[in-house]
């Protein structure tokens, strides 16, 4: 047979494509549940990674139950839209491990995508936002965990902070990539650069509410973290994803802490008069207040 | 090609053809995935896996491919293999296949594969041009082991993220070579194992 032949050539390379597409889209989509699967566990695995950090005695094993970790500690899980409403629940799996609900990052990039056009001027996206909150209960410190997601060097990057009841405070934090540098910008998803972040605090009046930087450009190192030698590019491109993200979760939180501080000065006048120690009631009494604020919301 | 020498196809790309020292093959990602030794042991695996399939498949269907379209069906082989390899992985080795996210493109662009098909594939028989691609993607892992190894030991203190360089050298005043994680050092590091290599093996030299 003569292969070199037109006919033939056109004919052998529309079969080759055809049969090859046809190949990889039967097993991208027989395998398109397990690889969700892992998705999600992968994304509550970091969810619980970033909220365990309050507490150095909660550890999560190598080969832990994550969605029944999940389910046993966190309190709510909600999306606020961009004035700091809350719009709609997400399954907590309480009843149902199997059933728990959380954004992925392509529903993180969504929503970073109406950032952008926020940024451009496009005011009325503002009520459209859906920005996931998690609320956790971690042995009685109630933390809150928000997610960021931007561009970084070769692509995406995002992580998840989580955040004490003052709304500012980061109690932890924790990040990925999908391909910075091996040994540079992916140093981001290592411990010594996320564990950084503890005790930092979001700057909720100045311009920029969080900085990644070199360490000599750091003029508030309270809201500041020091950047990765090498990774300019990621470490900036991260603190700017910290502060978008930041920015239009700031009615939620500022509000949120203002309805913890509310409660627990009204709550500690009167516990004041019987308790020896008006600084730990004052503490648990926030800690309170902010589950009943979630079940009145429920 | 009738009289195809096992023991020669099976161990000459591991050292007398070497593709990276000897064919100055896949170079490009030899700079890139050599900073920890884990990426470059990834790597290395599914190097050996793709350049094997691919060079099997591509030998079967040798009789077949137009001449004028082979090197384009010859990427969507290889193509083909590394998504493959990746769906799977994705689906069954969730952390695997976190760590080789980014080498999977590489994959495809690296010569070694296209250059495998190329040289043996088409005019041997399926079997040895398994061998020969899985022998290959061995001499190239090889080389990127050893790059990785100095490099990471060097330039982090560590092997496979493990502390190697003991804290009490760090308070001596010792520290890692920053230099050596960046792209130039690993060429450098691969000239000089081209310099050993043609020390001892007098006939590669010029």
């Amino acid at each position: 047979m003569n292969t070199n032949g037109n006919t033939y050539t056109v004919i052998y390379s529309t079969v080759l494509v055809v049969l090859v597409a046809a190949i990889l889209a039967f097993v991208a989509m027989s395998l398109q549940d397990k690889q969700n699967e892992n998705i999600k566990l992968e994304t509550i695995g970091k969810l619980l990674g970033a909220a365990s950090q309050v507490d150095t005695t909660f550890t999560i094993e190598e080969d832990a139950d994550v969605l029944g970790l999940y389910a046993d500690n966190i309190v709510a899980a909600f999306f606020v839209d961009g004035n700091g409403e809350k719009v709609q629940d997400m399954n907590t799996g309480k009843e149902d491990k199997n059933k728990i609900e959380v954004t992925t990052t392509s529903d993180l990039k969504a929503q970073n995508d109406k950032f952008k056009k926020l940024e451009e001027g496009e005011s009325g996206l503002l009520s459209e936002l859906r920005l996931p909150v998690y609320i956790f209960d971690i042995k009685g410190h109630k933390v809150t965990v928000i997610p960021c997601y931007g561009a970084g060097l070769w692509g995406p990057i995002w992580g998840y902070l989580a955040l004490d009841e003052d709304g500012k405070t980061i109690d932890g934090a924790i990040f990925d990539h999908k391909g910075e540098t091996p040994g540079l910008g992916s140093k981001i998803a290592d411990k010594p650069f996320y564990g950084k972040f503890h005790g930092k605090t979001f700057n909720m009046t100045g311009e920029d509410m969080f900085t990644v930087a070199k360490i000599t450009a750091i003029t508030e190192p309270e809201h500041s973290v020091d950047a990765i030698s090498g990774a300019t590019i990621t470490s900036q491109a991260l603190g700017k994803s910290i502060n978008l993200w930041a920015k239009y979760y700031k009615p939620y939180l500022e509000e949120a802490a203002r309805q913890a501080e509310k409660t627990a000065v009204s709550d500690s006048t009167l516990a004041a008069g019987t308790m020896a120690e008006p600084i730990d009631s004052v503490k648990t009494a926030a800690a309170d207040a902010v589950e009943t604020n979630v079940n009145v919301e429920e | 090609m009738s009289d195809i020498n096992y023991k020669e196809v099976l161990l000459k790309p591991i050292l007398k053809g070497n593709p990276v020292t000897v064919l100055v093959l896949g170079i490009c990602s030899s700079l890139a995935v050599t900073v920890q030794m884990e990426g470059a042991c990834v790597m290395a695996l599914s190097v050996i896996i793709v350049t094997g399939l691919s060079s099997f498949v591509a030998s079967l269907l040798r009789n077949t491919i137009p001449n004028r379209i082979r090197i384009i069906v010859q990427l969507v082989i290889v193509s083909l293999m590394v998504i493959l390899v990746d769906q799977i992985l994705k689906a069954y080795a969730y952390s695997v296949s976190k760590t080789l996210s980014v080498y999977v493109g590489l994959i495809i662009t690296n010569c070694i594969v296209m250059g495998r098909i190329e040289a043996f594939a088409l005019g041997n028989k399926p079997i040895p041009s398994l061998l020969d691609g899985l022998a290959n993607g061995v001499g190239y892992g090889l080389i990127l082991v050893v790059v990785a190894f100095f490099r990471e030991i060097l330039g982090s203190g560590t092997i496979f993220g493990i502390r190697i360089i003991p804290q009490s050298f760090y308070d001596a005043g010792y520290m890692d070579n920053g230099l050596i994680i960046l792209p130039p050092m690993a060429l450098i590091l691969l000239g000089i194992i081209i310099w050993i290599q043609r020390s001892f093996q007098k006939d590669l030299q010029e």
